[in-house]
């Protein structure tokens, strides 16, 4: 079977670039620690209003500055839904959902998270800039979706 | 060599699976059209029947329903056109029939409201058990046509030993071959499902449904795909009296494709809990894999195109472009859906692109996303090779080609609107499958309102050219008379099959090879959810 000096040229081509784009997806997962959430603990979703810290869900202050927020993801709303989170603030967001699957997404960030009942997910970001942002639920959970949101006030330093 | 009855036989069931492709895409298209005009908040569904029932609709019909009839009924005609034979009907009937009671079954909970589940029907939201057993019946039923296929590939290798399976048929094979490997991931869920809807189980392993859903999920997109290359790479060169570029690199596209569809799925699941990053990483390598073999296809594709040219004394880009036949209706599908791709196919890497994805994961931009790719290459090859089919099926001339013509045009130019629409508004925040998207006038919210508006007229414009498509196709077949012979050709390769290794030729070895290879891949994330398998979902309804 022969194959083309052309066509050669274009695999060589096409390949070189799939290979610089994972390297660059490499890089920036090791140097700056741009991966996907994937949270790996577990929780009975029908005791997590029992369960600490999700029996009080909201912002907690960590000794080293940083924050943990927690959140209930259920149809069709977040608790808590409104957070106050200082800007320029390192946060930790902790999701779970008690019932079906919720999304968990902050648009004009990449705070973006699957809720599954069962499992806490989890992601790290710092709000650069201040204002008001919207917490949506991003995956279909039921006859409210549409409903399901909250807000997020990040405050001037 | 075979009757002429025997031959009309063979047509009768190939027009029922593609007109039943035809009237999915019509009843998927209204429900479409409404979709885009409430998410651009000009109006609003009836509580009789919610946003979310119609989006159900929406996703099953186009998705499964108008992709699975028209695939299964080009491949039963491409089958029988290239290995001309005394054959009976019955498979061909026995498939569509099975099909579409799994669909009737399926599409009445629905339409019931007992099955709001959307298409990817995601667990614990728990649908009435008939929908998840009408879908099983559905698969089922394609396994039927794809055995007619294998029949007949054994039938030629019986009769013509060491003569290479005609190409068009190969590659119909090729893409059932897939297919099998890849629907066993929805059969396991199902297994899953069914006795869990019934209540025979108390609870499922949620994270387990989600990775068999995607295991099947994303093959399926390159179900349609490989659908659309059996036309690209067999018929559309006869349009322009060019030829297939190459035999043997055609059949080793089509190989890689099942060996490397089903190893991906869990790209779709970079933000899930429960699944560590280090299979997510490596799910994008092999993600990356896959667009390899669309890289040979383009190759061959414009190759074909050039070499064309240059036989009509034309040459370079112009001459290339000049001198393809724009006017012709199954032509311009498919090509207007070549360069819907090549979008579809930047933004595809993006989706694979690890932590990328986060910035776009179930946001409007993937709905973009798979318009340009499904809605764009796919359909609109489809569409345009049922005009070609039509005529060749009936013996009636096309009615109307200019309005079949404008419909191709339509149909780029609404895509194009649609998806750049949904491409913007997507990296602005705006999230899918959402029947409202004001959240009480937040500023972010207004900023999207623009582009959902721009994706509604792109959405009117498609649904215009979808009326054109139904109107050329029942027009056809209601109003022309007999005036066509019926003979169809398909493209030979400029490089013959004389030359092909005979490791190309071997299907069945390499779909072996390639359920081996998905289970491998697929083994570590499994076995790590089997390992935690945590909490069950009882289920619920939440609509």
């Amino acid at each position: 079977m022969h194959i083309h000096r052309y066509e050669r040229w274009w695999m060589t081509f096409g390949i070189t670039m799939l290979v610089a784009f994972l390297a660059l997806l490499a890089f920036a997962a090791v140097e700056n620690s741009i991966v996907p959430p994937s949270g790996m603990q577990q929780i009975d979703p029908k005791l997590v209003a029992r369960t600490p810290p999700f029996d009080h869900p909201g912002l907690r202050r960590l000794s080293d500055g940083s924050y943990e927020a927690y959140y209930v993801a259920q149809v069709f709303a977040f608790d808590p839904p409104l957070l106050v989170i200082p800007q320029d603030a390192k946060v930790t967001f902790y999701v779970t959902s008690t019932d079906v699957v919720h999304g968990f997404f902050i648009p004009g960030t990449a705070v973006n998270m699957m809720a599954v009942p069962g499992w806490v997910n989890t992601q790290t970001h710092v709000f650069r800039r201040a204002g008001e942002y919207l917490l949506i639920c991003h995956e279909y959970c039921g006859i409210g979706h549409q409903s399901m949101f909250g807000k997020i006030e990040v405050t001037k330093r | 060599m075979t009757s002429d009855l025997q031959v009309r036989a063979e047509n009768r069931v190939v027009l029922a699976h593609v007109y039943t492709s035809t009237a999915a895409i019509a009843l998927g298209a209204v429900f479409g059209v409404f979709q885009g005009f409430s998410r651009a908040g000009a109006v609003s569904a009836p509580p009789w029947f919610d946003y979310y029932r119609m989006l159900t609709m929406h996703g099953v019909l186009m998705a499964l329903i108008f992709t699975t009839f028209f695939i299964t009924g080009l491949s039963l005609f491409v089958t029988y056109r290239a290995i001309p034979r005394e054959r009976n009907v019955t498979c061909g009937w026995l498939g569509w029939l099975v099909m579409l009671a799994g669909t009737a079954m399926a599409a009445s909970e629905i339409l019931a409201g007992n099955a709001t589940v959307l298409y990817t029907f995601y667990a614990p939201l728990k649908a009435s058990p008939w929908f998840y057993i009408g879908a099983t019946i559905l698969v089922l039923g394609t396994w039927i046509v794809a055995f007619e296929i294998f029949e007949n590939i054994v039938y030629w290798r019986k009769r013509n030993p060491g003569v290479a399976v005609p190409l068009v048929v190969f590659c119909a094979a090729a893409t059932f071959v897939m297919w099998i490997v890849a629907t066993l991931g929805v059969v396991a869920e199902m297994a899953l499902l069914i006795p869990w809807a019934f209540g025979w189980v108390p609870t499922v392993n949620v994270l387990l449904t989600r990775v068999f859903f995607w295991y099947f999920g994303h093959p399926l997109v390159y179900f349609w795909i490989m659908g659309a290359y059996v036309i690209w790479y067999n018929i559309i060169p006869t349009r322009y009296g060019g030829n297939t570029f190459s035999d043997g690199l055609t059949r080793l596209t089509f190989i890689m494709l099942i060996l490397l569809s089903t190893p991906v799925g869990i790209h779709h699941e970079f933000m899930e809990p429960g699944i560590s990053s280090a299979w997510k990483a490596l799910f994008t390598i092999t993600t990356y894999g896959v667009a390899i073999p669309s890289f040979i296809t383009a190759f061959a594709i414009f190759a074909s195109f050039e070499l064309a040219a240059i036989k009509q004394g034309r040459r370079g880009f112009i001459g290339t472009v000049k001198s393809l036949p724009w006017s012709d209706p199954a032509f311009a599908g498919a090509a207007y859906g070549m360069l819907l791709f090549i979008l579809g196919g930047f933004g595809g890497l993006v989706n694979a692109s690890y932590g990328m994805d986060a910035v776009v994961h179930n946001t409007i931009w993937i709905v973009g996303h798979f318009h340009v790719t499904v809605g764009g290459p796919v359909a609109l090859t489809f569409v345009g090779a049922t005009y070609w089919l039509i005529p060749r099926l009936t013996g009636r001339a096309l009615w109307k080609p200019k309005l079949a013509l404008l419909q191709t045009r339509l149909w780029f130019i609404g895509m194009l609107i649609m998806s750049f629409s949904m491409h913007f508004a997507g990296l602005l925040g705006a999230p899918r499958r959402t029947s409202d998207v004001t959240y009480q006038g937040a500023a972010v919210a207004q900023s999207w309102h623009p582009y959902m508006t721009a994706a509604a007229i792109g959405g009117a414009i498609l649904f215009l050219s979808i009326l054109a498509f139904v109107a050329v196709a029942l027009g056809t077949l209601l109003q022309n008379r007999k005036t066509e012979p019926m003979e169809a050709t398909f493209a030979t390769a400029a490089e013959p099959s004389a030359t092909t290794p005979a490791m190309l030729q071997h299907l069945f070895r390499w779909g072996v090879i390639a359920l081996a290879f998905a289970v491998i891949v697929y083994a570590g994330p499994i076995g790590e959810i089997i390992r935690h398998p945590g909490y069950g979902s009882s289920g619920l309804r939440t609509w």
